[in-house]
C-alpha cells in the first residue's frame, strides 16, 4: 500500500491534525527508567480517525497525553493542533447534573452559565439523552454517563480528540452501541480522532487506520488501513480479516 | 422535598436505630437512678437522673439564659474556626512548601493544654467572648484542616488533566472543581470540632466568666448545687448533639452525592 507522504508539520497543526515524530519518552520510577515510548510516530490527518491498540502498559495513554500538551516528549516532535481528552472513566462531576456536565468546557472558557446550557441543551437531545438534562451522573446509565463525557470533550471545540479508551468500562452489549453511536456522531461531528483501545473490533470498526504497538517500551509495529465502507458491521467479512490481521500483529492467535 | 426524603435525611427512617439509641439511654439513665437510689453514692458527688431532671425543670431560666451564651460562643468560635481552617487549608493545598512548613505547628497548637492557656487569654483580651472564641477555633480548626485536606487530595488527578485540555484557568479549576470535592472534608471537620468545641468553651468559662454554661457549672459546685452542675452538663451535650445533627442534615443537603452515614455499614 502505497501512501501520499504527511503534509509538513505546520500545515497538519493549521489544518487540525496531529504529526508525532519519533518520539521517545521515559520515566523515573522507584525501579528506575520506564521507557514509555520508543520511536513513536503518529500521523492523523484532518478529520482522520487513527486508533491505537497495544497491550497493557504500551504507553498508549502517554501518547494522548502527548498529543494534548499534558507532556513533553524526551526527544522528537510533536505537532498537534489544540486536542480534548476523553477519559476511560466519565470523571463525571458528582454535583452537576447531565446538562451542566455537559457545558463543562464551555464554562473553563468563562461562559456564562446559561449561555452554556443553552448551547449543551441541542446536543444533550441529539445525544440521546432528552429528559435527562437535569439528572445527576448517579442517576445515569454507563453509556449515557459516556455519552455525556463524550459531548463534554466535543464541546471543547478543539479540532482534535484523544479518546482514551472510551468505552472500556461498559458491559459489551452497551460498548457495541457506543460504538456504533460514536461512529454516527464522527460522520455527522468530523473531527480528527485519535482512539486509544485495548479493543481490535473496536478499533478496526471506528479506525480509517489502526496502529498496532508493541509492549513497553511502546513502537508501532503495523499500520493497518482499514478501507471499508461505513457504516461498517461488525461481521462484514473485510473487518473480520482486518480484525485477523492486527490480532496477528499483536502476536495474538486469531 | 417530599416528606418521605426530609426523614430519610434527617435519618428517622431507620427507626430501629433510632429506638436502639433511646434504649441505650434509657438503660443507662436506670442504672444510674438505681445506683444512687440504693446509696452507692453521695447525692452531693452523684446526683440521680431524677434530680438533674428536677434541676432541669425548675431551674430552666438560668440554664436558658446561659445556655444562650454558651451556644453564641460555639457557633461563632465554630465559625472563625471553619473560615480559618479553609484558608489555610487552600494555601497549605496550592503551596507544597507551605503545607511542609506549617504541619509542625499545626499539631503544636493541638498540645497545648486549654486549662493552662485560656487563663492568659482572658489577662490578656479581657472577660468578653474574644478569648472564648479563640479558644474554641484552637481547638476546632484542626480537625477540620485535616480534612478538607484530605478532601484535596482526594481529587482524581485525571480530572485535573481533563480540565487542563479545556484550558480551564487554574483559579477556575480550585473554585469548580477542588472546592467542591472537598466540601464533604469540611463537614466531616465540622462534625468533629463541634464536640472539641463544647469543650473547649467550658475551659475558656471557667478561667474567666460571668455568664455560660461552663461558668453556672464552676459556680454551682462550691455551692453544693450538684445536680445543677450535671444539668447544666445535660444542656451541653444535647447542644452539642443537635449541632452534630444540624451539620449532618446540612451535609445530606449541600452534598448527597458524598454522604455516608457514620455508624452505617451500607
Amino acid at each position: 500500500m502505497i501512501k501520499a507522504p504527511a503534509p509538513p508539520a505546520g500545515e497538519q497543526r493549521k489544518q487540525g491534525g496531529v504529526c508525532v515524530e519519533h518520539v521517545s519518552r521515559t520515566f523515573a520510577s522507584r525501579r528506575g527508567e520506564v521507557r514509555a515510548l520508543a520511536d513513536v510516530s503518529l500521523h492523523a490527518a484532518p478529520g482522520e480517525i487513527v486508533a491505537v491498540v497495544g497491550p497493557s502498559g504500551c504507553g498508549k495513554t502517554t501518547l494522548l497525553e502527548l498529543i494534548c500538551g499534558l507532556q513533553a516528549a524526551d526527544s522528537g516532535t510533536v505537532t498537534s493542533a489544540p486536542a480534548a481528552l476523553m477519559p476511560q472513566r466519565d470523571l463525571l462531576l458528582p454535583w452537576l447534573s447531565a446538562v451542566d456536565n455537559a457545558a463543562l468546557a464551555l464554562r473553563a472558557r468563562g461562559m456564562a452559565r446559561d449561555e452554556a446550557r443553552a448551547a449543551a441543551a441541542p446536543w444533550l437531545e441529539r445525544f440521546g439523552l432528552t429528559g435527562f438534562e437535569r439528572s445527576r451522573p448517579a442517576e445515569l446509565s454507563g453509556g449515557m454517563r459516556q455519552r455525556v463525557s463524550f459531548l463534554r470533550s466535543l464541546l471543547a471545540g478543539k479540532p482534535v480528540l484523544a479518546l482514551d479508551e472510551p468505552f472500556a468500562a461498559l458491559d459489551a452489549i452497551t460498548r457495541a452501541e457506543m460504538q456504533s453511536w460514536l461512529a454516527a456522531v464522527l460522520a455527522s461531528e468530523p473531527r480528527t480522532v485519535v482512539l486509544v483501545t485495548h479493543d481490535v473490533e473496536e478499533a478496526v470498526v471506528l479506525g480509517d487506520r489502526v496502529l498496532v504497538m508493541s509492549a513497553r517500551p511502546g513502537r508501532v509495529v503495523r499500520d493497518v488501513e482499514v478501507a471499508v465502507a461505513r457504516p461498517r458491521r461488525r461481521t462484514d467479512p473485510q473487518v473480520v480479516a482486518l480484525r485477523e490481521q492486527v490480532l496477528e500483529a499483536l502476536g495474538m492467535p486469531a | 422535598m417530599s416528606r418521605q426524603n426530609l426523614r430519610a435525611a434527617l435519618g428517622l427512617s431507620r427507626g430501629a436505630s433510632w429506638r436502639g439509641a433511646l434504649v441505650v439511654v434509657l438503660a443507662l439513665l436506670g442504672a444510674w437512678e438505681l445506683y444512687v437510689d440504693l446509696g452507692g453514692a453521695d447525692p452531693l458527688i452523684l446526683p440521680a437522673p431524677h434530680a438533674v431532671a428536677q434541676s432541669l425543670f425548675d431551674d430552666r431560666a438560668l440554664l436558658w439564659s446561659n445556655f444562650l451564651v454558651t451556644a453564641e460562643e460555639v457557633v461563632l468560635g465554630i465559625l472563625v474556626a471553619t473560615v480559618a481552617a479553609l484558608a489555610l487549608a487552600s494555601v497549605m493545598h496550592f503551596f507544597l512548601t507551605l503545607r511542609r512548613a506549617f504541619w509542625p505547628v499545626l499539631i503544636g497548637s493541638q498540645t497545648i493544654p486549654i486549662p493552662m492557656l485560656a487563663p492568659v487569654l482572658v489577662l490578656w483580651l479581657g472577660f468578653g467572648i474574644l478569648p472564648k472564641l479563640v479558644v474554641i477555633a484552637l481547638v476546632s480548626f484542626f480537625s477540620i484542616v485535616v480534612t478538607t485536606l484530605a478532601g484535596f487530595a482526594a481529587v482524581d488527578p485525571d480530572l485535573i488533566k481533563l480540565m487542563r485540555t479545556f484550558d480551564m484557568p487554574r483559579r477556575r479549576v480550585f473554585l469548580s472543581i477542588e472546592l467542591p470535592s472537598a466540601l464533604p472534608g469540611v463537614f466531616t471537620g465540622a462534625k468533629i470540632a463541634v464536640i472539641v468545641a463544647v469543650i473547649g468553651a467550658v475551659f475558656a468559662e471557667q478561667a474567666g466568666a460571668n455568664s455560660g454554661l461552663g461558668y453556672l457549672f464552676a459556680q454551682s459546685i462550691p455551692q453544693l448545687l450538684t445536680a445543677r452542675a450535671y444539668a447544666a452538663v445535660v444542656v451541653l451535650s444535647v447542644f452539642a448533639i443537635a449541632l452534630f445533627g444540624l451539620l449532618t442534615l446540612a451535609e445530606r443537603l449541600t452534598v448527597p452525592w458524598a454522604y455516608q452515614p457514620i455508624g452505617d455499614s451500607a
